[in-house]
């Protein structure tokens, strides 16, 4: 452990020498190193600490730019044209311009996991003390900060200690984004660079966020057993008076729930959040409940059910204030970084703000003192409810169908609409009282709101579908295992050999945000379908939602079918946004506890361990945020590759690898020195795969890795091959690229594959100890 | 009546936009006129309905009378070879767009680099940002799209045309060829 500084500060001493009055005195740094394991190489890194392993990464998975935009309009002496080659004003060109606007959505991304654990910590230090112990995982947990440990080559112990993470992250951060402006950083690549660096700083930030508040608030402690909690429209009681959460910092709602429960009301109120907030709701309250991902904030809200609206920040729509304001409700803002324009009542008293909230004087309060903001919320839901008595602002039937001959027909709304709906075939039929066409949008609409921006006669289109489908929003009624933080250093002990050696043929994380090209449910199917493969899945955020909002024949959603234990065949949501952190210090524990590979500020070795031998992919089905493009370049620095969804190729550029470039796919061998082809593995960084199925083919392919044993490998290219002749058709064309020796074939397509193979002129390869580190190889080449 | 406007109204490029395809005439002259064009159908043409067929029948035509290389995206392999026509490849959108931009790719047939690539059935977004890279990044390939939107980006594009417009116009580009034998 280490300590950034000590302060003391003395207002008056009186001793037999004298008295001494308002004396400061400082201490640069206290070092309390406890932690026996040698300082590694990169403690801290810095900008260009791991230039190098960046570039090796970078060299075989290459930038494919899609610019979005044919220009730069970042400084005066533009916009410039960027087309055919040209450079801009300042002399950038077009490749470095795309990557700056990746680096530039990292740094936002990261900011705001960073600013959030700020936040946060600072809160809990208040609350509970610097020196409170992050226990995460009591002796479950030994490595309890597997991120922060191998970035920053410290142990933190206390609250206290995590305050020099932050500092660092906070810094970093700095530097990223000054590297933007114009004249400064102008390589591709060396952009690229600083993505990485912007992730792995983001993920630092996630973890502090996180085990922070593990170790006070009564989450669930790297707990397999977790609670089985409500998730739904359906499970939200309505004859209550409901406060609705949105966001993802919990701090308002714990104000919340705490003043509930010393006032005795809390079996008399519904508190219930959408996005973020909601999962850590769930982890410090079981009657809290779950209502949906960020897509449902229209329609939960036009339907009437909050009484009180409660926003903190990120994802949160701004105009969540005028829709409450339809239905009555009045609303709460907590965060400094989304005060909405409303009047700081931090400072006056709860009666005063209460009056003025009921009377609808003010349609709303910045309220930064949480507890103050928990009482203000619950007095006033207790008040509100009866009067407003559920008032929705989602039209009946009868006037939805009368306005729809209103509509011209013009297509503005499909034009508008991300996932191209046939909004204007569906208010055709509602014009003839038929709202079918309309329901059947409902899976797929993302909640977005722009086919009604775009209207010219301001038909309430997004309100069509939500009365559409009111019925099966009323009977969203689901189970999900509430976040359990970490992974317990003995469920790492068991997995590690069998993910290692391939035998468990691969992690997949399914995360992020919820702008799904056809809607949740194919969320949920991957989930599924890897989980009964023996894959290990794992959730977070919105996209742990959606893998919990279907259920089977039995009435049962997934998490109730399969474990919440860290193993082959499980389904594990580990939390909010920033419980990620724990599915890459999952990665980073494997080589650490089960491998022994040394974790402290070692960070290239342990990537090179993960890269070359963890079969672990991120599918982000739904990315939209800068926060998710920040994780996903947490996870390419750990060489684990990512798949986004069709939208994700709005990120403007791929790291794809060229599985017909032999040359790009050799490894040294760790025991001889020897320079060794290894095949496409894992064959991309980043992709968008365009349906589900190309997903599912691409989860199983992206699990390869150099390090699989012979019955790891043939274990992998069966779940390979068994979805490419399901959901393709046909046999994968590729196949030979992944077969270094006969015993790599799986027994059971033996024939067929040596066919294929001898017509392909197959050779067979050598399986090495892989590695990209020429200092990792232990005996040099005479 | 037909527009050279992004179909998704805020998928506005820059300086550089499309050509607008008048005729579908242009098109089998620029096929006509490449040395080594590819077509690369995406998985939407598995979905659209033109008439009584598929979106996939007609390229199927197309592809067998001009003997264009194609290029499967997603899981479309399947869907070709259930319609008896194998595709000279599949990989993903954004391989095959990977792929465009590097002169020193051998094309899809091993036969040399494309010079024309004509892109039809991907979803809006995905085969703009895809023309963007390839527009940008692939300076000696031309780029058509087949889809009935305009797709700035492209080099060639027809404007918003109605299902019936874009079903002839594949009918008389596919006629160009086929009457030729």
């Amino acid at each position: 452990m280490s300590r950034k500084g000590v302060h003391v500060k003395i207002g008056e001493l009186k001793t037999d020498v004298g008295l001494v009055k308002n004396l400061e005195l400082s201490v640069g740094k206290v070092v309390d190193d406890t932690w026996a394991e040698p300082m590694g190489p990169t403690p801290f890194p810095s900008l260009s600490t791991l230039r190098d392993w960046d570039m090796k990464l970078l060299q075989r998975y290459k930038p494919f730019y899609m610019p979005f935009c044919d220009l730069c309009c970042l400084c005066t002496t533009g916009k410039c044209d960027l087309t055919g080659n040209k450079r801009g004003a300042c002399g950038i060109g077009m490749p470095a311009q795309q990557s700056r606007t990746v680096l530039l959505a990292c740094c936002i991304g990261a900011a705001t996991h960073i600013g959030h654990a700020r936040h946060i910590l600072e809160y809990l230090i208040e609350k509970y003390g610097r020196r409170h112990p992050l226990d995460i995982g009591g002796l479950n947990i030994q490595v309890e900060a597997p991120v922060t440990r191998l970035v920053c080559g410290i142990k933190p112990q206390t609250l206290g200690d995590l305050e020099e993470v932050l500092s660092y992250t906070e810094t970093q951060l700095t530097h990223l984004l000054s590297a933007t402006h114009t004249g400064q950083e102008g390589n591709n690549l060396d952009f690229e660079s600083k993505v990485f660096h912007a992730g792995m700083i983001d993920h630092l930030g996630m973890e502090v966020a996180d085990i922070a508040q593990i170790a006070t608030l009564g989450f669930p402690k790297a707990d397999p057993e977790a609670s089985l909690v409500d998730l739904g429209f359906g499970t939200v009681n309505m004859e209550k008076p409901v406060i609705l959460c949105i966001g993802h910092n919990v701090v308002p709602s714990i104000g919340i729930i705490d003043y509930m429960k010393e006032s005795g009301v809390d079996s008399e109120i519904e508190v219930c959040g959408l996005c973020c907030t909601a999962h850590d709701i769930t982890r410090y309250y079981k009657r809290g409940k779950i209502v949906g991902s960020i897509s449902w904030q229209l329609r939960f809200i036009r339907s009437g059910a909050p009484d009180v609206v409660v926003l903190d920040e990120q994802c949160v729509r701004p105009d969540c204030l005028e829709e409450a304001q339809k239905i009555k409700a009045p609303v709460i803002v907590a965060s400094e970084k989304n005060c909405l324009g409303l009047p700081d009542r931090t400072h006056d008293p709860v009666e005063a703000i209460a009056e003025d909230l009921l009377s609808g004087k003010t349609l709303g309060a910045l309220i930064l003192d949480p507890e103050k903001l928990g009482e203000v919320a619950v007095k006033v839901a207790l008040k509100v409810a009866p009067l407003r008595k559920k008032a929705k602002s989602i039209p009946e039937t009868d006037e939805l169908v009368r306005r729809a001959k209103e509509c011209k027909q013009c297509d503005d709304c499909r034009r508008a609409c991300p996932q191209d709906l046939s909004l204007p075939e569906a208010m055709k039929a509602a014009e003839q009282g038929n709202l079918l066409n309309f329901a059947g949008l409902y899976e797929s609409c993302i909640g977005c709101g722009k086919c009604e921006q775009a209207c010219p006669v301001d038909l309430p289109i997004h309100s069509y579908i939500v009365k559409a489908g009111e019925k099966r929003m009323k009977e969203e009624t689901f189970k999900i295992r509430a976040g359990r933080g970490a992974i317990q250093d003995v469920e790492i002990r068991n997995v590690g050999s069998p993910i290692v050696l391939g035998e468990i043929p691969g992690v997949v994380a399914v995360v992020g945000c919820a702008n799904y090209p056809k809607g949740g449910e194919d969320v949920a199917e991957i989930c599924t379908e890897f989980a009964n493969r023996r894959y290990m899945v794992v959730t977070s955020g919105c996209s742990a939602m959606s893998a919990a909002m279907y259920k089977d024949e039995e009435g049962k959603t997934a998490y109730e079918n399969f474990t919440g234990e860290f193993m082959s065949g499980c389904l594990v949501n580990v939390g909010s946004c920033v419980a990620n952190s724990h599915i890459a210090g999952a990665a980073i524990k494997i080589a650490n506890i089960f491998a022994k590979r040394k974790l402290r500020a070692n960070y290239e070795e342990i990537a090179d361990y993960i890269y070359n031998r963890v079969g672990a992919v991120g599918v982000a089905w739904g990315a939209m945020s800068q926060k998710a493009a920040a994780i996903a370049a947490g996870f390419w620095r750990l060489g684990i590759p990512v798949i986004v969804g069709p939208h994700g190729i709005k990120y403007r550029r791929m790291l794809l690898g060229r599985a017909d470039r032999e040359e790009n796919w050799h490894v040294h061998d760790a025991r001889t020195g020897e320079k060794v082809y290894v095949g496409p593995v894992p064959e991309h960084l980043f992709c968008a795969a365009e349906t589900k199925e190309e997903a599912m083919v691409m989860i199983a392919k992206l699990c390869m890795r150099p390090n699989d044993t012979m019955k790891g490998r043939a274990i992998k290219l069966t779940h390979y091959i068994d979805l490419h002749k399901r959901l393709y058709g046909v046999m994968p064309q590729d196949l030979h690229l992944f077969v270094r020796t006969i015993a790599d074939v799986p027994v059971t397509m033996k024939d067929e594959i040596v066919k294929i193979l001898e017509e392909k002129n197959w050779k067979e390869m050598v399986i090495p100890d892989p590695t990209l580190l020429p200092r990792m190889i232990r005996k040099v080449k005479e | 009546m037909a527009t050279a406007e992004p179909w998704q109204v805020a998928e506005v490029s820059g300086p550089t936009k499309a050509f607008v395809i008048t005729k579908p005439d242009v098109v089998a002259a620029m096929i006509k006129k490449a040395k080594h064009p590819i077509l690369i159908v995406g998985h939407m043409a598995a979905e659209i309905e033109l008439g009584d067929r598929k979106l996939i029948d007609f390229l199927i035509d197309l592809a067998k009378a001009t003997k264009i290389p194609v290029v499967a995206t997603a899981h479309m392999v399947g869907e070709f070879l259930k319609r008896d026509f194998e595709p000279t490849g599949w990989m993903p959108a954004v391989d095959i767009g990977n792929r465009l931009v590097d002169p020193a790719w051998m094309g899809i047939d091993g036969k040399g680099a494309h010079d024309l690539a004509l892109l039809v059935g991907l979803p809006y977004y995905m085969e703009w940002a895809i023309l963007s890279g390839l527009k940008h990044f692939a300076p000696n390939l031309k780029t058509v799209t087949l889809d009935n939107h305009y797709h700035p980006h492209a080099n060639w594009s027809f404007p918003n045309i109605s299902m019936k417009d874009w079903c002839e116009n594949l009918r008389v580009i596919t006629d160009k060829f086929a009457r030729r034998g």
